[in-house]
């Protein structure tokens, strides 16, 4: 019973980790290497503001994700808007962001394990006789409040649709008049916030430590090439797969196997469907 | 009074014919070559006369200038971009670590780890080769980081320590011109093959237009495997290398630094070609060495230069110095 409650508690944490990631590229087709770079900022943010500057939680938390949200589309507006439509330029040019944000971070001081956010409820309770503090039930809901608040999102605002016309074809979106730089800079921020939520739900779990930054970026990356680049659908799936792949691998291998088990399921998924688990046709033509 | 004009040196080499140069002196066959020449007596003069602390800094900086050139390798000719360059320094290291620690001197360690690693590495990378562009670009970036985190993990490999107590060089000297003659071997080798060789005009086939090489009957995988080899062993080179160097072999080989700097040295020096990277990789260590004292902030240093680099300056700096040395203008007799 652990195993499915804690394999669930996992894929979820995935989940929360990749799907800003996956949002930014499924619309915006921009691989944002700054994602887990965003995320410690969210992180670190909050702790900044509810610690120095002696600010409520939820307040910091809202201020952290405004700032982050406008880190997301000062990216997009200032950076990758130059280098659109090469891929290799945008990876490197995000991942630089990210690079300089990560070790800026390090460098003014965030080391070591002094830097942790409070859980926001305390406590545990047992659920089918397993013990689960309420911070990770929190994870289960915000996780399932996101894929519900993306779903909305996209089904019934008109900026929603927007950004679904753009992933889909975007000359047909230029041909409706819709602005294809601002949906992408809505996706890159509506990202940049995804990572920022997860950031505020998954850290006090832990300490913000900048080499979770590098981590959350490979989940990410693993979940959305797993799942089929930009079909958050499949990021879902793949976040499950390898979620219980890893608690599985935890509980009767050993703990340390369950990167290699990522790693692994990687390889097997693009050794037998190259494209990712919903990957389509197209996507297929572009990567192999 | 004689009259005179201003021309452009390159004038009477380049403009007879587009590509082909037509030399008719041996100014002209001097102008061509004293780019070249004079790398390579830097590279040869330079170890006599610096201080000892910039012999380590160049020994360094010859590694990194390898590993660039692995990257643009990779990258310009066959279309690979891989971001795992600290995976093949990683390997290499370590299995250098391991034969020197069970016996084998280091004069044998180091070309077998190389060749030996390469094997390993093209194998490891063999289920991820179909792949193109960025999705090639993340899974080997997955590659290093996985790697490190395994050994930490595991505690193989002597874990978090390491394997401490290598051969070291004999000297410095023998160590910096190691560097030195291999990465001068692998430029000027590397060179001749990707530019006139058979080979050479396959790879760049893989790179431009796979169904070209599919149809000519050629075996798409096998380039792919071969220039990965290739790659692999320059990093696996440069991890040997770096183990003997510090006499000491660590996690921190996979470190993130050698899979981004020759990133970055490619692109601040020019992509293209191969001496970009190699050019780049000399400006650049150099820097990030001298900044050593404000810590990791030298990253953030060139995070924000890779960055510009990227979107104001694509063309690079080698690109940029071709230009004008081309442009160079002196008086002639009418």
């Amino acid at each position: 019973m652990d195993l499915i409650i804690y394999g669930i508690v996992n894929s979820i944490t995935l989940i929360l980790m990749s799907i800003g990631f996956a949002l930014a590229y499924g619309v915006s087709r921009v691989p944002n290497f700054a994602h887990g770079a965003l995320f410690i900022l969210a992180g670190y943010l909050t702790w900044v503001f509810r610690y120095r500057v002696d600010l409520p939680y939820w307040l910091s938390i809202i201020l952290a994700l405004i700032i982050v949200g406008l880190v997301g589309i000062a990216l997009y507006q200032f950076i990758l808007i130059r280098v659109r439509g090469m891929p290799i330029s945008e990876i490197i040019a995000s991942f630089g962001v990210g690079l300089a944000i990560l070790e800026f971070l390090r460098w003014s001081g965030l080391r070591g394990t002094a830097h942790m956010l409070p859980p926001f409820i305390s406590g545990t309770v047992r659920i089918f006789d397993v013990p689960l503090d309420y911070q990770r039930i929190i994870v289960i809901f915000g996780g399932i409040g996101i894929l519900l608040f993306l779903w909305a999102f996209t089904t019934f605002t008109k900026t929603g649709l927007s950004l679904k016309a753009i992933a889909q074809n975007e000359r047909a979106g230029l041909v409706l008049g819709i602005d294809a730089d601002r949906a992408a800079t809505v996706a890159v921020s509506l990202g940049a916030v995804f990572a920022g939520v997860a950031a505020v739900i998954l850290l006090p779990l832990g300490n913000i430590v900048v080499e979770m930054g590098y981590e959350v970026l490979v989940f990410a990356i693993a979940v959305s090439v797993c799942g089929g680049l930009g079909s958050w659908k499949g990021a879902v799936l793949a976040s499950f797969l390898i979620g219980f792949a890893q608690t599985i691998t935890v509980s009767f291998v050993a703990p340390h196997y369950h990167f290699v088990m990522a790693l692994f399921i990687i390889i097997i998924v693009l050794i037998f469907k190259p494209s990712g688990l919903f990957g389509r046709q197209k996507e297929l033509e572009e990567r192999v | 009074m004689p009259e005179l004009r201003k021309e452009r040196l390159d004038r009477g080499v380049k403009v007879r014919s587009d590509s082909i140069y037509a030399l008719s002196s041996m100014k002209e066959i001097l102008y061509l070559l004293g780019p070249g020449l004079v790398l390579i007596l830097l590279l040869l003069v330079l170890p006599l006369v610096v201080s000892p602390y910039w012999q380590r800094v160049m020994a360094i900086t010859g590694v990194y200038a390898l590993l660039s050139i692995s990257f643009g390798f990779l990258a310009n000719y066959v279309g690979l971009v891989s971001l795992g360059g600290a995976f093949y320094v990683g390997v290499g290291g370590y299995l250098s670590g391991l034969l020197n620690a069970a016996g084998v001197p280091l004069i044998l360690s180091i070309p077998i780890a190389t060749l030996l690693g390469a094997v390993i590495c093209t194998l490891l990378l063999l289920p991820c080769l179909p792949l193109r562009g960025v999705y090639f670009a993340i899974i080997s970036f997955i590659y290093p980081l996985f790697a490190g985190r395994l050994i930490a993990a595991t505690g193989y490999f002597g874990g978090t320590d390491g394997i401490p107590g290598l051969d070291r060089f004999p000297s410095i000297w023998v160590a910096l011109y190691m560097a030195i003659f291999i990465l001068l071997i692998v430029l000027y080798g590397l060179s001749r093959m990707v530019n006139y060789e058979d080979v050479g005009l396959v790879f760049r086939g893989v790179k431009d237009n796979e169904l070209a090489i599919k149809a000519s009957a050629l075996n798409l995988t096998w380039y792919k495997v071969q220039a990965v080899f290739i790659s692999s062993a320059m990093g696996t080179f440069a991890g040997a290398y770096l183990a003997h160097l510090y006499g000491w072999v660590g996690m921190s080989l996979f470190a993130i630094d050698f899979s981004i700097l020759p990133v970055a040295a490619t692109v601040v020096g020019g992509s293209g070609t191969l001496y970009g990277p190699l050019l780049g990789a000399l400006i650049l260590v150099p820097a990030s060495e001298s900044m050593r004292a404000f810590g990791t902030l030298r990253i953030v240093f060139y995070a924000v230069l890779l960055v510009f680099f990227v979107v104001f300056w694509t063309e690079g700096i080698l690109d940029f110095l071709k230009r004008k040395y081309e442009q160079f203008e002196h008086w002639v007799r009418i």
